[in-house]
């Protein structure tokens, strides 16, 4: 039997997006949060509990990026050009919070302009990503391997509400991340934070699944007709059985489990997703077959994600190890 | 105005303009995360507090400067989609699974172990955190070799076919990464970085060693800078030599504009060491030349024939001004660098390294021409590159994304803006954290024969150590 490298890759790539999405979501929602915390000590334990993890978060990013270029350079080529501005909003965004981690340790008199860079990153950053993956799913029509549509077309309500219902679930993602990481007055207003966040999005996630399979005949066939239809069952009974451990987990003053239960909404809402348009890399105009490069650069690259993969994940779960537990509200910064 | 601007140009001016600024920050962090790491291990190794001390400093500097790259670069990772779409549908088979290795050895593993280096000392220890140091400066290595390999790539591509799609595809890895210019780069460019990381710390520790902080870190980081200078500087002539004559057998049209050899040279080629190219008349007005000097170092033979841009048809022109000029800049500081090396030097000899005030007032101006040197560098090799992208086979022309020109001007102004507020405040945070050397700790526990036995930093390292031992 051939090996489908396109299958494999397609797979690691969108392993690649979740993992940015779960990782970058909790710190991106605790930036999203910052204004909610008014004291400074405050801030500065949020900031903390976040500082040493979010490039390596943020390179999950990079990885979606270079590797939808490395392995579908189709979908690279047409899927940005098209989504353009959110993406270009998203990156300065991220630049605005991403420099916010050190500068705002670096002046006094400014400190609070850097907390609303910190913020205000966060929110374009979570709402770009959002209004992109509305606009991906709502379908990008290509035409000789060229984006053909016009530089607006990727603004429409779905694409908001879909941007909204990201900044939301980040916003719950920071929230939980925060009851797990901190103690006492903070935690406990993160999790009052975390009640309106888990709400919200239980709201959100509900438009955004209710509207999608009118979008596409492609998506309403997925989810209403045998055999796919299973997950139309499977899916939002899990999705609820999260916002149970959720809930639960916030009434018992869990420590983790309302961030863990958080975790499982966004996988579950991840694979509705991509359930959705497989085998599409761009909806509904480009396959993973289409868009996939030759079969040397996908074996070529696939031997190093083999290798490097695993070690990766092994030495991100050792800087996450180090850095377990509590944050000291006493430990300065570096 | 915008009616006037194509897209391809917007497109052109947006990357070049995110680059360069992208470009100073992994200059800047290549060099000082092998610094950091040098300090550590001589802190492991000697005991002295002075190595942890300077790495402490420079740690809080890097942590500035490497969160600058990181967010700048994020921005070059999808500016290839956005806005030169074409070109990576056709090169992404070659370039996208060698910056897919970029990112899978080299960001992961310096992101990986930023956080222990910066925040971990005390949860894991001396070794571990050493461990975490070597780690993120032999990430910024890998970075470099393999954006490098890339980059080079682009300038001297080997080992690939073309599909019917029109998308480079590889028929031979081991051609593709070492290319032919690719080995010749990736030296002069760390390098580079080595140099200016050694010019910014030797320029901070002259400021502070005129202004009396602290001399014994002062001294310290200013005699380490000052050996990197005096040793590199030399190996850097010789490889930009080298690289010179690669660039020659490979790329002769961009050697042609570096020259500003409009004509060819049937019987020796003079060096043109200033003049203005004029590229309405073909010729470089008030050249300022010596006779066969060109083909002296370009052939090794003074009359050795070299041709010129006159055998090229026009349109396969590079812009000859920039090339020319962008050289000779990075030439100009090359030397000077060469220069304060050897000016280094006979003060060691002569014994007054720390106490030339004019050496030290030199090495200061010095500090940020590392910087003018990797960019005027980095122009001459990429300006001189064009029309193509991938050189010989794809046009700049034709590697643009289908993206209407005001939306290209809407983000680049947006980049301008936010690039000048966001790294002009991270400039102004580094200079303001490396004019705060904190003294050195022996004032009041060991006053007078210390700061009068003067200024080398021997015996005072010595004094200082038993200072420390004795309270």
């Amino acid at each position: 039997m051939e090996l489908d490298l396109a299958f494999i890759w397609a797979a690691i790539i969108a392993f690649a997006v979740l993992a940015y999405v779960i990782l970058d979501g909790f710190d991106l929602g605790v930036g999203i949060l910052f204004p909610f915390f008014p004291e400074k000590h405050e801030k500065d334990v949020m900031m903390n509990s976040v500082a040493p993890v979010w490039d390596g978060n943020e390179t999950w990013l990079v990885l979606g990026g270079g590797g939808l270029l490395a392995v579908f350079p189709l979908a690279y080529a047409t899927i940005l050009p098209a989504l353009y501005a959110p993406i270009i909003a998203m990156l300065l965004g991220l630049i605005f919070r991403g420099v916010a981690f050190e500068y705002r340790w670096r002046t006094k008199r400014a400190e609070p302009l850097w907390n609303w860079a910190f913020t205000g990153g966060s929110v374009v950053a979570a709402f770009a990503q959002g209004v992109a993956l509305g606009a991906l799913v709502q379908g990008i029509p290509v035409e000789n391997r060229a984006y053909t549509g016009g530089w607006w077309d990727w603004l429409t309500p779905f694409s908001v509400a879909t941007g909204l219902a990201v900044l939301i679930g980040y916003a719950l993602l920071g929230a939980t991340w925060l009851i797990m990481k901190t103690s006492g007055e903070l935690a406990e207003r993160a999790r009052r934070y975390a009640y309106v966040a888990g709400v919200a999005t239980l709201v959100a996630m509900g438009i955004v699944s209710l509207w999608t399979p009118f979008l596409e005949p492609l998506y309403l066939q997925r989810w209403f007709s045998w055999p796919t239809a299973a997950f139309s069952l499977i899916v939002p009974a899990l999705v609820a059985a999260c916002f149970l451990v959720l809930a639960h987990g916030l009434r018992t003053h869990h420590d983790s489990r309302p961030f863990i239960a958080s975790l499982g909404l966004f996988v579950l809402g991840y694979a509705g997703i991509g359930i959705s348009f497989y085998p599409y890399i761009v909806p509904t105009s480009v396959t993973i077959w289409d868009a996939a490069a030759p079969d040397e650069s996908l074996a070529f690259l696939l031997v190093g994600a083999l290798v490097l993969v695993p070690l990766i994940l092994a030495y991100t779960a050792y800087a996450y190890w180090v850095f377990r537990g509590k944050v000291n509200p006493e430990e300065g910064y570096h | 105005m915008l009616e006037n601007l194509d897209a391809t140009l917007l497109a052109r001016v947006q990357f070049a303009f995110t680059v360069s600024f992208h470009i100073i920050f992994p200059a800047f962090s290549i060099g000082l995360a092998s610094y950091l790491a040098v300090l550590q291990g001589l802190w492991l190794w000697t005991k002295q507090e002075v190595y942890l001390e300077l790495f402490d400093f420079w740690k809080t500097i890097f942590a500035l400067a490497f969160g600058m790259g990181v967010v700048s670069g994020i921005v070059m990772s999808y500016q290839f989609g956005t806005n030169w779409s074409v070109f990576s549908d056709k090169a992404g088979p070659i370039i996208g699974p060698l910056m897919g290795y970029e990112v899978l050895s080299a960001f992961f593993l310096e992101a990986g172990f930023l956080g222990v280096m910066l925040f971990g000392r005390k949860r894991v220890g001396p070794g571990l955190h050493f461990f975490a140091t070597l780690m993120v400066a032999f990430g910024t290595l890998m970075s470099a070799t393999w954006i490098l390999a890339v980059n080079s790539w682009m300038q001297t591509p080997a080992g690939f076919a073309m599909n019917d799609a029109g998308q480079f595809v590889p028929e031979d890895w081991w051609a593709i990464i070492f290319n032919p210019s690719f080995p010749y780069r990736l030296v002069h460019m760390v390098l580079a970085a080595y140099l200016t990381t050694a010019l910014v710390v030797g320029a901070v520790g002259a400021y502070h060693l005129l202004r009396r902080t602290s001399p014994l870190r002062a001294g310290t980081m200013f005699s380490m800078a000052m050996w990197m200078l005096t040793i590199v500087a030399p190996l850097q002539i010789l490889a930009g030599d080298m690289h010179g004559l690669n660039t020659l057998e490979h790329q002769p049209v961009k050697v042609m504009a570096m020259e500003g050899h409009y004509e060819s040279h049937p019987d020796g080629a003079p060096l043109i060491l200033f003049g203005l190219p004029n590229p309405e008349e073909k010729r470089v007005d008030y050249a300022v030349e010596i006779p066969k000097l060109s083909s002296l170092i370009l052939k090794h033979d003074l009359n050795a024939p070299l041709d010129g841009l006159d055998t090229v048809p026009e349109e396969l022109h590079p812009p000859v001004p920039i090339v020319f000029w962008s050289f000779r800049i990075m030439i100009a500081i090359g030397f000077a660098m060469f220069g304060l090396g050897l000016w280094s030097l006979y003060c060691r000899w002569r014994g007054s390294l720390y106490g030339s005030d004019w050496l030290h007032r030199s090495a200061i101006v010095m500090g940020p021409a590392g910087f003018v040197a990797v960019l005027a560098g980095w122009i001459t090799t990429e300006v001189g590159r064009q029309p193509f992208t991938v050189y010989g086979h794809l046009l700049t022309a034709d590697s643009v994304s289908p993206i209407a020109a005001p939306a290209v001007a809407t983000s680049l102004i947006a980049f301008i803006i936010v690039y000048f507020l966001i790294f002009g405040a991270g400039t102004f945070y580094i200079l303001r954290l490396m004019s705060r050397l904190p003294r050195d700790p022996m004032g009041d526990l060991d006053e007078g024969p210390i700061r009068t036995a003067g200024i080398t930093p021997a015996p005072q390292a010595a004094k200082h150590e038993e200072v420390r031992h004795g309270a």
